[in-house]
């Protein structure tokens, strides 16, 4: 490399607009999704699934299926040679239904054969007898027990209160909703796909496969195929958008069974409609939220009810109940609450990780709630938001101390300066109203409304789980190699890592290293935590090696090492003349070194929901302006103004791609996307009848970071990705009852809800 | 599977006597979902694509557009139709995404014959007739005997849709879809009104809210034994409304997850008010 290279463009260190580094591959298509993988002597895996929520299965014969011409093999329950089950939290899931399925879709067997279409025709030809069960879809059937268990573990996945302050406590102002949140799904559009090669000797596995966390998912693969955990290998496939979808095993155990017992390569890959089935979705919730408040609208009391549908297995149930409940007070200060939480067991399609999790049904009422306060004691929302926000070192409902940054007034009177969108003129484009290319409707059927969402969501893993990270940093020759787990499904870690490197170490060249399990744990790509986690790891490994760095420099030139730092691509000495570039002075020597970051340790909760139970929090404002047509009821999302707490700005494009897209996801909840179900089946388990936002809803979106630099935080960054898709939402729903004068209690908004 | 990519009318008809199974696929944006999902697996397939004859817009007789039946959307979008027939303008821009409007045809959307088919209700509103070959024959069908059920229509297997004759006629009109979404949505309800000034009359026809698609002939009979439709008129908004309830109580909606019957129906009311006020503002 050049000794003194005339820097023509700014370097990508941290603070620039690094581009991804797969991003013109992904625009040209020339990316190799994990569904675009081959092996030589590939063999295609398929899964069979229950048609029904709730069956005893009665017998399975594969024998017509095994004879078809071209299928290898089929496994059912009675070949899972380790543990017939797995789960994040709680391993209730079988890897086949063995005596019952308890969801529609569940797994009952796979084949492997030499064709796709050959799989699907074997699919078709195993036999299975089920006993058709009355499915228990309710979930409030579960909590009162008013259905017999569905499974041993009980229909009840957990159970939780939060007891705080005066229990008497109340006001002048008492105001209560019951709120219902329907089941968004999380449509990545990468689906499911997997390819698992056999070691040679049969006593092993290398699975290729599309995942948010290598290490947990080879923990539950190694034990479900009874092999030690070194005998499986895990490396990172491309992976299209995950968004919690991926947190869970779905494959990935069936994928390595097919290939162990078939002894060839096994490539699996859903198709969308199997994707519905394939992975949890967020849970539908229903939230009964009374707060008491002072004549000025200043919270006294909070009673809530949660109930979360878990459907048919644990998943991470319990902590999303947890993230829920202890979300009741929103960003707002409060002292009392009684809150009674419930995540329960349905024969409903499991639920688990999405962005936001837990806090998106929390949010929605607790913003629903201030409008109704607002509105109680004569204040606009933004007043009533600022009389209640919350500070840095106000106790939580949980008794634990906001200790983060917590710049809630900030977002919101940053957001309410930002200017609104022009108002409707008597001119307008007939496609940029309600109904869109439809041309439904003029601009004298149109009204407008305004409305406002702040939410407070937990960063990183809570209660008590330590969710480290692990990288590795070598340098040579002035070029750094990393090296980590963490999954890379669109959140740009693999931009910001090279920023971190350039930044610390002051190198151009930044190789990543396959993203694979031959390094420790990266934890989840969830939580909106990699930032600050696996941050932390790369900054904390490539600072090793510059201390190391520095030493050899020292040594080389006799300086003190403490009075070297990086300038740019130089090592110099701050208080003489020497500089050295990099490169140089790393020629011929190769330094490596591994760090795992840690956050500080939190707790569980007490039987009254006391505890310091999470890591950190960010907080966020959205205002929407909404066209409403009140007589068909359709809607279009004009603008979305936001200021986020973010700690600090790594990367502008990076970040505001973040806000745009959870602002869309936010969108979906708000007005269209909802997995809809009647006795325990999915009826519309496809992009034609699950409604995901196009170009013409997307609103304009107008953001403004805050950046109040995070202590706690490695590189002062707080975890962006979550927030911009929770209180979007009640903003939303907020503008559409300002226009339309009605109360609106249920998400997603159908046009029903607000013309009949 | 064998594939005939014709370049003349005749290969395909004659594709098709020859074989029981085959199928013609033109933009294949119905049909290649069909054949994904496994709903239908033909053995040969007949392409129209390249067949250019089907892909003319023409006036040979004085006062029709005559729209061969593999013109893709895109170009239904624009000029002549939109001047001409810009109900059926709108409804083509109604359809699905770019991607979907550059490659699908009003041929398609007859062939598959949905009572969801978003240019279906144009055809019934402007009494659209079909031309439909053989090899050694043709006909030419009104669209209201054309289209017989849900995806059922009087097309034999050897026929072939050449082309659409649109009537060209004086007076506003125009399409309207609800969607639960503003774009690329398949429709909950639509209206196709026409007011046909020289005559002194209106039409209507709804999309999804029956089996077929539905002309509401009592409410357009009322409208005219009540209003006057030349030129130059207007609609008060009471009988703008009782139009639409009439139009409404015409409509057979059913529940399904898209949406409710009650929803589907009243936004029936709701699309013909609206559509016969700006007829006649
Ligand atoms: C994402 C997506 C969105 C869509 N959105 C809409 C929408 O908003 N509104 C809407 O109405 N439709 C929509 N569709 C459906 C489809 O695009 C239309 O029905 C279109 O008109 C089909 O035309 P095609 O040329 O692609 O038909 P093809 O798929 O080629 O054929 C459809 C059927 O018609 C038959 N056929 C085709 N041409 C002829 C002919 N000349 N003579 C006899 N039979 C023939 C075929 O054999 C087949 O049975 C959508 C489809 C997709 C995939």
């Amino acid at each position: 490399m050049a000794t003194s290279s005339t820097v023509t463009k700014p370097r990508d260190i941290l603070g620039s607009s690094a581009l991804r580094p797969d991003g013109a591959h992904k625009v040209q298509g020339s990316f190799e999704f994990t569904s675009d993988m081959h092996a030589e002597n590939m063999l295609w895996g398929a899964t069979l699934r229950s048609p029904h929520p709730y069956a005893r299965i009665v017998s399975i014969d594969t024998s017509a299926a095994l004879a078809l011409s071209g299928v290898q093999c089929v496994i059912t329950a009675s070949d899972v040679p380790g543990k017939p089950t797995y789960g994040l939290i709680s391993s209730d899931q079988p890897v086949f239904a063995q005596d019952f399925v308890r969801y529609m879709g569940e797994p009952v067997a796979a084949v492997a054969a030499d064709h796709p279409e050959t799989c699907r025709r074997a699919l078709a030809l195993i036999n299975v007898v089920y006993e058709v069960l009355n499915p228990l879809t309710d979930p409030e059937d579960a909590v009162s027990g008013a259905h017999d268990p569905i499974h041993p573990d009980g229909n009840i996945i957990r159970h939780q209160r939060i007891i705080r302050g005066d229990q008497t406590a109340t006001g002048p102002i008492v105001v209560e909703g019951e709120y219902v949140i329907g089941m968004q799904d999380q449509a990545f559009l990468g689906l499911e796909a997997a390819l698992a090669i056999p070691d040679p000797d049969g006593l092993g596995v290398h699975l290729h496969v599309a995942t948010q966390w290598l290490h947990e998912d080879l923990s539950q693969i190694s034990a479900c195929l009874d092999l030690p955990a070194e005998k499986v290998r895990l490396t990172l496939g491309g992976v299209g958008g995950a968004f919690g979808a991926r947190e869970d095993i779905s494959l990935q155990v069936h994928c390595c069974l097919l290939a162990l017992k078939a002894g060839r390569p096994i490539k699996m890959q859903y198709s969308r409609e199997e994707s519905f089935f394939g992975h949890v979705h967020r849970h539908p919730a229903t939230i009964f939220m009374r707060h008491h408040a002072d004549a000025n609208g200043k919270i006294i009391k909070i009673d809530a009810r949660f109930v979360f549908d878990g459907g048919a297995y644990t998943s991470t149930s319990p902590a999303v109940l947890i993230n829920g409940i202890t979300h009741t007070q929103g960003p707002y200060k409060c002292d009392n609450a009684t809150v009674d939480g419930y995540a329960v067991r349905t024969n409903n399609p499991p639920c688990g990780a999405m962005r936001g999790f837990g806090v998106v049904q929390a949010c929605f009422a607790h913003e629903s709630q201030m409008d109704k306060i607002a509105a109680a004691v004569g204040k606009s929302p933004v007043e009533v938001r600022l009389i209640n926000a919350m500070v840095t070192g106000d106790p939580l409902i949980t008794g634990q101390i906001m200790e983060s940054v917590a710049p809630v007034a900030r977002c919101i009177t940053e957001t309410d300066v930002i200017p609104l969108p022009e108002p409707l003129g008597t001119t307008v484009n007939e496609l940029a109203l309600p109904g869109g290319s439809g041309l439904t409707a003029s601009r004298s059927n149109i009204v407008r409304g305004i409305g406002w969402g702040v939410s407070m969501k937990n960063l990183m893993y809570s209660e008590g789980f330590d969710d480290y990270a692990t990288a590795r940093c070598i340098l040579k020759d002035g070029v750094a190699s990393l090296k980590f787990a963490t999954s890379e499904v669109g959140q740009g870690f693999v931009t910001l890592a090279p920023q971190i490197a350039r930044s610390v170490l002051g190198v151009d060249e930044v190789i990543i290293e396959p993203i694979d399990t031959q390094i420790g744990s990266a934890g989840s790509t969830s939580a909106s935590r990699q930032t600050w986690m696996s941050g932390g790891a790369v900054d904390g490994a490539c600072r090793l090696v510059r201390e190391r760095l520095f030493h050899h420099v020292g040594k080389m030139h006799d300086i003190d090492p403490l009075r070297l730092v990086i300038d740019g691509t130089d090592v110099v000495d701050q208080l003489g003349t020497f500089r050295i570039s990099v490169a140089d002075s790393s020629d011929g020597i190769e330094i490596s070194e591994t760090f795992e970051h840690h956050h500080r340790a939190t707790e569980e909760l007490d039987e009254n929901g006391q505890g310091n139970c999470h890591t950190a929090f960010a907080f966020v404002a959205h205002r929407a302006v909404v066209d409403v047509d009140p007589e068909l009821g359709l809607v279009k999302v004009v603008q979305i103004a936001t200021a986020q707490d973010v700690g600090r700005v790594l990367n502008p494009l990076s970040a505001i791609g973040q806000l745009e897209g959870g602002i869309a996801q936010g969108l979906g909840l708000a007005v269209m996307e909802e997995i809809v179900m009647k006795d325990g089946k999915v009826r519309n388990p496809s992009f034609t009848d699950y409604l995901l936002p196009t170009a013409l809803d997307a609103p304009d979106v107008i953001a403004v970071m805050i950046e109040e630099y995070e202590p706690q935080a490695p590189l002062g960054a707080k975890g962006i990705g979550e927030p911009p898709c929770i209180s979007v939402t009640p903003a939303i729903v907020a503008a559409i009852r300002n226009a339309i004068g009605k109360d609106i209690e249920r998400i997603p908004v159908r046009p029903q809800d607000i013309c009949l | 599977m064998t594939v005939i990519v014709a370049k003349e009318l005749t290969t395909a008809l004659a594709a098709l006597r020859e074989h029981d199974d085959a199928r013609l696929i033109q933009g294949g944006t119905d049909l290649m979902v069909e054949i994904n999902f496994n709903h239908v697996k033909p053995t040969t397939m007949v392409s129209l694509r390249d067949v250019e004859a089907l892909r003319t817009i023409r006036t040979d007789t004085a006062g029709i557009l005559t729209i061969g039946s593999g013109v893709p959307y895109s170009v239904i979008e624009g000029e002549p139709v939109l001047s001409a027939i810009p109900a059926l303008a709108q409804a083509a821009r109604t359809v699905g995404s770019p991607q979907i409007r550059a490659a699908g045809s009003l041929g398609g959307n007859l062939g598959t014959c949905s009572p969801a088919g978003d240019t279906l209700p144009v055809m019934f509103a402007l009494d659209a007739m079909i031309h439909l070959n053989t090899l050694d024959s043709s006909r030419v069908v009104s669209i209201h005997d054309f289209m017989t059920g849900v995806k059922r229509s009087v097309r034999q297997h050897d026929e072939i849709i050449t082309a659409i004759d649109f009537p060209i006629v004086r007076g506003w009109q125009g399409y309207s879809k609800v969607g639960v979404r503003n774009a690329m949505v398949i429709s909950v309800a639509s209206a196709c009104l026409v007011a046909d000034l020289e005559n002194a009359n209106v039409r209507i026809a709804l999309g999804s809210v029956g089996p077929t698609i539905i002309r509401c002939r009592e409410s357009e009979a009322w409208l005219k034994s009540t209003q006057d439709l030349s030129a130059g008129q207007s609609i008060s908004i009471d009988v703008a409304n009782e139009f639409g309830r009439r139009a409404a109580a015409e409509s057979s909606p059913i529940d399904d997850h898209r949406s409710t019957a009650e929803y589907r129906r009243h936004a029936i009311s709701v699309l013909a008010s609206r559509l016969l006020r700006k007829a006649y503002q």
